[in-house]
């Protein structure tokens, strides 16, 4: 080595192409590109495993609770349920706020980290887009069941009728709600497809000739994979997200409006919006870990949801919880400085009144337990992940209770001060929302590609092509340090 | 309609791109490319020019601000004014969500109706050259075979110098 004249520099552009680290690999083991259509496929043409069954089964039996209690509920009206006249919105809200808020992550996964060019977005987008949309769906049975008359649902819609025509509050948050949310359903649903479009191309062109065959034709619209499609593509898929992404945080500012307009105490401030789109994107996130953490397990795609992926949501998991801490705290600040008296007295009864065990738990799940996130060791546990994951939709849960009940328990008439106590049906009705939601997951996972082939192909073929040139620039200058 | 085209197929991307190189600097005219995913730096080699679709979300997103917030005008000030808390008619603050909300739902859907329109795709169209395995793991070079004076064998020599796997004559609706 010695003769080889060590304190000779190599040239500068070369040096600066030996000092970049080499770009990091979200796929275990390099599969070829051949070998990505595979795997990915064969759990979609096998008959499912056990480990889905024993997912599905439950999750079927809550989906049939849901139906008999929403059905029970519309039989003998929302007296069913644990709501008064003081306590007029409870559960039912709560999991309203509660499912729009999870929806939030896919959008962010699907339409942020893709502006903000994040390559280990891509083996998971397409799962946490088909969350977003199943979570709208359970939101939105909400409302629709709130109103106690399912059939005049259609009134919140401003369409010419023949009361006037009597048009529709548009200065009512509730009706910027309706907009905001069909938008956003709409928006993700397209988007959603237009990603599966070369997806569902690629399961056409392996299916045989049955009614496969004939579904995925119609819906893949012809596609070939033409450059000149793609080029377009690609630019619509980059237009969408920049239009998904101020439209994803305006649908949970919206959402936090239905609270902040008014004037209760405990729901009307102006931290609301961002406070609101922090923790959806917190729980969103939990909700996702959740998922992936199944999907990888029952479906064995360990190699494309690799434990990097989790720790990469991990860290989301721990900047957003903190984030929702901080707003925690700046809740508890603004009433004590601002020196409103209901204000005050709002934050006293919520961390010493009768929901104050509410109010714990939130803290513990939100504010606790994302802090042990910021250690590796429990980063790369797979059952700790999963028990944070749970943990963190419980706290996000309570949260939007302890705003909605506990605010509206202790207003501003002590004469009108009444307790909440859930009915079987409100916990049947929230129980079976998630027997809705993970169903639909577990049959989304079945029958759809749930990772995006194409874009993890795309990856693959751009980490191969680095690494390659990477490869040939250390050879150069090993050559040129050689001769030199 | 159908036209006659020459395809010739590759299994890497790298291939691909030199190939499409290749084929410009002897002046053959690319018709198109099919693949798997996007393969970057193809639209430099292919000479692409950048879509104009942005301007059908500015246009569908301009017609949505004005729907919104010309309807809630017309419904709260203009057809029906409604009294709520005494505000005022023309609350035009409290119509900015609306306003937003549908800016962006028609943005997007006209964006994306003009991307199916524009690439001619639909419920019901044949697909092409599915049977090479482009939506899978393989790459093809189209070449139109406009008249008698394409020179195929001239084709077929650079394209199999250039790493072709299979080379094919073929009628297509592209």
């Amino acid at each position: 080595m010695s003769t080889l004249g060590i304190t000779q520099e190599p040239p500068q552009s070369k040096r600066t192409a030996l000092q970049v680290l080499p770009p990091p690999r979200w796929i275990d083991g390099k599969p070829s590109v051949q070998r990505v259509t595979e795997e990915i496929v064969r759990p979609l043409e096998q008959w499912p495993g056990k480990e889905w069954w024993m997912c599905f089964a439950p999750s079927a039996g809550a989906l049939a609770l849901f139906l008999i209690a929403v059905n029970y509920t519309f039989m003998k009206g929302i007296g069913l349920w644990g709501l008064n006249n003081s306590v007029g919105w409870a559960f039912a809200i709560t999991n309203f706020v509660f499912w729009v808020g999870i929806g939030h992550a896919g959008t962010l996964i699907s339409a942020i980290l893709l502006l903000f060019r994040q390559q280990w977005r891509t083996s998971i987008n397409r799962s946490a887009e088909a969350m977003t949309i199943f979570a709208v769906i359970c939101a939105a049975q909400f409302p629709l069941i709130h109103v106690g008359r399912p059939w005049m649902v259609f009134f919140i819609f401003p369409y010419p009728n023949q009361r006037g025509p009597l048009w529709v509050n548009f200065r009512s948050p509730l009706v910027w709600d309706v907009f905001a949310i069909n938008t956003y359903f709409i928006i993700s649903l397209v988007f959603w497809y237009l990603g599966m479009i070369p997806d569902l191309a690629s399961l056409r062109d392996r299916a045989g000739t049955g009614i496969r065959k004939k579904i995925f034709r119609i819906l893949s619209l012809g596609w070939n994979g033409s450059h000149r499609t793609w080029s377009r593509y690609e630019i619509v898929s980059l237009v969408l997200a920049g239009l998904a992404t101020p439209l994803v945080l305006s649908v949970h500012s919206v959402v936090s409006m239905d609270f902040a307009t008014s004037v209760v105490p405990g729901w009307h401030t102006t931290i609301f919006p961002p406070y609101f789109v922090a923790g959806a994107i917190y729980s969103g996130f939990g909700m996702v870990l959740m998922l992936l953490i199944i999907t990888r397990s029952t479906m064995n795609l360990q190699s494309y949801i690799t434990m990097r992926h989790l720790d990469m949501m991990a860290k989301v998991l721990l900047l957003t919880g903190s984030i929702v801490s901080y707003a925690y705290a700046t809740e508890f600040f603004a009433a004590w400085y601002t020196g409103n008296l209901y204000e005050r007295y709002h934050f006293i009864n919520r961390a010493t009144g009768p929901y104050a065990w509410c109010f714990y738990l939130m803290v513990l799940c939100n504010v606790i337990t994302p802090q042990t996130l910021w250690f590796k060791k429990t980063r790369s546990s797979v059952a700790f992940l999963f028990l944070v994951s749970i943990l963190v939709n419980i706290g996000m849960w309570f949260e939007r209770f302890v705003i909605i009940v506990v605010s509206l328990h202790r207003a501003f008439l002590p004469s009108s001060w009444n307790m909440f106590k859930p009915t079987i049906w409100d916990v049947s009705i929230l129980i079976g929302s998630f027997g809705l939601f993970f169903t639909c997951f577990l049959v989304f996972i079945r029958v759809l590609p749930m990772i995006a082939m194409w874009e993890v192909k795309a990856a693959i073929a751009q980490e191969g092509h680095q690494a390659a040139s990477t490869h040939h620039a250390d050879r150069e200058l090993r050559k040129e340090v050689v001769n030199a | 309609m159908h036209k006659e085209f020459v395809v010739a197929t590759f299994d890497s991307p790298d291939d691909l791109i030199s190939a499409v190189r290749l084929m410009r600097a002897e002046r053959f005219r690319i018709y198109d490319v099919h693949s798997p995913f996007p393969v970057h730096g193809l639209d430099e080699a292919m000479g692409v020019r950048r879509s104009r679709l942005p301007w059908a979300t500015l246009l569908f997103g301009v017609a949505g601000l004005l729907v919104a917030i010309g309807f809630q005008f017309y419904a709260n000030v203009l057809d029906w004014s409604l009294n709520v808390g005494g505000k005022p008619d023309n609350s035009t603050l409290a119509f900015v969500p609306i306003t937003f909300e549908l800016t962006v739902l028609f943005g997007g859907l006209g964006t994306v109706a003009a991307l199916f329109l524009r690439a001619r795709l639909f419920p019901g169209r044949r697909e092409e050259l599915a049977g090479l395995g482009v939506t899978h793991d393989h790459f093809a070079v189209v070449l139109r075979k406009r008249d008698q004076t394409f020179d195929v064998s001239r084709a077929k020599m650079l394209l199999t110098e250039a790493g072709a796997e299979r080379f094919e004559e073929m009628e297509a609706d592209l």
